[in-house]
């Protein structure tokens, strides 16, 4: 990577962050959990990583195992997170 | 790479963002986390057609396999245990994390052996670094909120310089690293090391502290898939895990907060490790009123207005649901039934809410802090189930207390207080109560599930 991409992807982090604090700061009490899990789902984006790891072939390739393993704690994640979320946005009825 | 998979990724971040900004309202929260889903399975879509066809089976094995894990403990977790979920979580996301920067690590330099350039060189190294401690702190700190390891502070002389030299020998490594690629044991080395300051951060962390850690992993979680957007370049990676990161932040700000402690003492630890001895041995002397279960359903009766303090005491006893039928009863007589919940009520932020959204009460019952502190003083009942340190009024009153200058709920300001406690034992922190012997405070004594009970049993009687 040259110094010019790093910039961009830093102008991207400075201002996801940024705009992360503000929406974050809004989310009621109440949903702290829901909020907890569901970043647990979101940080299972590193999937996208884990797959173009995967994506080697033959197995001699000890990167490519590394992949796989990623692959399964991320999607653990994902689905784990995204459903569990749902399990417990579920519950809270307004009276 | 090609141009509509670059559009498909922006895409995917726009519904993390928007899924994210929904959850502000309660209402809509469920709608912003299926959101979300769409967004991540549109970057999953997106990154799958860019791979060979003969991977693609170890693609889907893989993810049939996380996928199966992941549903069996999302369907399977007990709403009491999600903080311990959410810490092995945010550990898989963590080594995950490690694996994928080593494996890009591994494959440049060691199977095509190309030099990484020196951007993406330090990437990898923050990514495993990040990434390695939040995976063994996570399980450190799972195995001590699931009771499977000791959850009292330990401490050890010499622990933080320890820890210090341990990071000097990280940096060390990482230069190393950068320096000498065609060598692996400098990476190896740093993931050795991540682990172990893993270990050693929050081993000394008490179980009361335990809400603080779990937000801060969370944030590390987000920091770590991150760097790893670093690594690939990729934006998605780098728009998601900060998302993440923020989240913890400000989680941890509040949770400390609401504890009154401030993070560094937090992380420094030790907190919790001792008890009994010292300023506590004073306050034993606290003379109590019982009340029985036929005056307790008697005040409940004739008030007007009901506040119920809850705490993990009352999830631990499972009296959620019986608590919703007591507002039940209440409601009937026009009794203004209202749930008090402090920032820390549960063992994670938000937890109690969920316990008791489990227990079908409404979530408009369940008011924060700020907004019903001044109410306290106007209303007739005052119900604490479960809860200690957070209506201790020696958190106001007394410097020398240990939990002084924490917020607390001003529930002693009721006209009449019942306390509904097993014994006599102190709170997470390990101090007594003064609430416990006011006035104007009544103490219900008995497993709560079955006390209650008995009160509803009188109720519907009356």
């Amino acid at each position: 990577m040259n110094l010019e991409g790093l910039i961009l992807l830093l102008y991207v982090l400075v201002l996801a962050s940024y705009l992360g604090f503000e929406l974050i700061a809004k989310v009621p009490p109440t949903l702290h959990t829901p909020l907890m899990s569901g970043s647990n789902a979101i940080s299972g984006i590193t999937i996208v990583g884990a797959i173009l790891a995967t994506n080697e072939l033959g197995y001699t390739a000890f990167s490519k195992w590394l992949g796989m393993g990623a692959l399964i704690l991320a999607t653990i994640n994902v689905a784990g997170g995204y459903a569990v979320t749902d399990r417990m946005l579920k519950m809270f009825k307004k009276k | 790479m090609n141009i509509y998979i670059q559009i498909a990724y922006l895409v995917s971040s726009v519904l993390f963002i928007i899924g994210i900004k929904k959850l502000n309202k309660t209402s809509e929260a469920r709608k912003g986390n299926q959101l979300s889903a769409v967004g991540m399975l549109i970057a999953i879509l997106a990154t799958v057609v860019q791979v060979e066809a003969i991977t693609l089976v170890d693609i889907l094995i893989c993810m049939v396999v996380g996928g199966a894990i992941g549903l069996y403990i999302a369907y399977k977790v007990e709403m009491t245990q999600m903080p311990e979920m959410v810490a092995l979580f945010n550990g898989f996301g963590g080594l995950a994390s490690v694996a994928v920067a080593s494996s890009d690590y591994w494959l440049k330099t060691q199977e095509k052996m190309v030099d990484v350039d020196i951007i993406t060189a330090i990437s990898i190294i923050l990514s495993v670094f990040i990434g390695g401690i939040t995976f063994t702190g996570s399980l450190v700190a799972w195995g001590k909120l699931s009771g499977k390891v000791n959850g009292n502070a330990i401490t050890f002389k010499g622990q933080h310089p320890l820890n210090l030299i341990l990071f000097i020998v990280s940096v060390v490594l990482s230069v190393f690293a950068v320096m000498y690629q065609v060598d692996p044991t400098y990476i190896v080395g740093l993931v050795v090391i991540s682990f172990l300051l893993g270990i050693l951060t929050v081993i000394p962390i008490g179980g009361a502290d335990m809400p603080v850690v779990i937000s801060l992993l969370n944030s590390y979680s987000g920091m770590a898939a991150c760097t790893t957007g670093f690594v690939l370049n990729n934006n998605v990676l780098i728009v998601a895990g900060a998302l993440v990161g923020a989240s913890g932040i400000i989680l941890t700000n509040i949770m400390c907060k609401a504890m009154n402690r401030s993070l560094i003492s937090v992380l420094l630890g030790g907190f919790g490790a001792t008890s009994g001895g010292g300023p506590t041995a004073e306050g034993s002397d606290i003379v109590v009123k019982e009340v029985g279960v036929e005056e307790a359903a008697m005040l409940f009766d004739s008030a007007s207005s009901v506040i119920v303090v809850p705490g993990y005491g009352m999830a631990v006893a499972q009296a959620q649901h019986i608590i919703r039928e007591l507002s039940e009863q209440c409601e009937k007589r026009n009794i203004d039934f209202r749930f008090a919940i402090h920032p820390v009520a549960g063992r994670m932020p938000g937890h109690m809410n969920v316990l008791l959204a489990e227990a079908n009460v409404p979530y408009d019952k369940l008011i924060e802090m700020d907004e019903i502190n001044d109410d306290f003083a106007n209303t007739d009942l005052v119900f604490i189930v479960g809860a200690n340190d957070v209506v201790n009024p020696a958190a106001r009153s007394n410097p020398q207390s240990p939990i002084y200058g924490m917020p607390i709920l001003n529930a002693d300001k009721a006209r009449t207080v019942i306390v509904s406690k097993r014994s006599m034992g102190k709170g997470y922190a390990g101090v007594e109560n003064e609430l416990f012997g006011y006035p104007n405070c009544l103490m219900l004594f008995g497993d709560a599930k079955q006390t209650i009970t008995k009160v509803v049993g009188e109720l519907k009687d009356m």
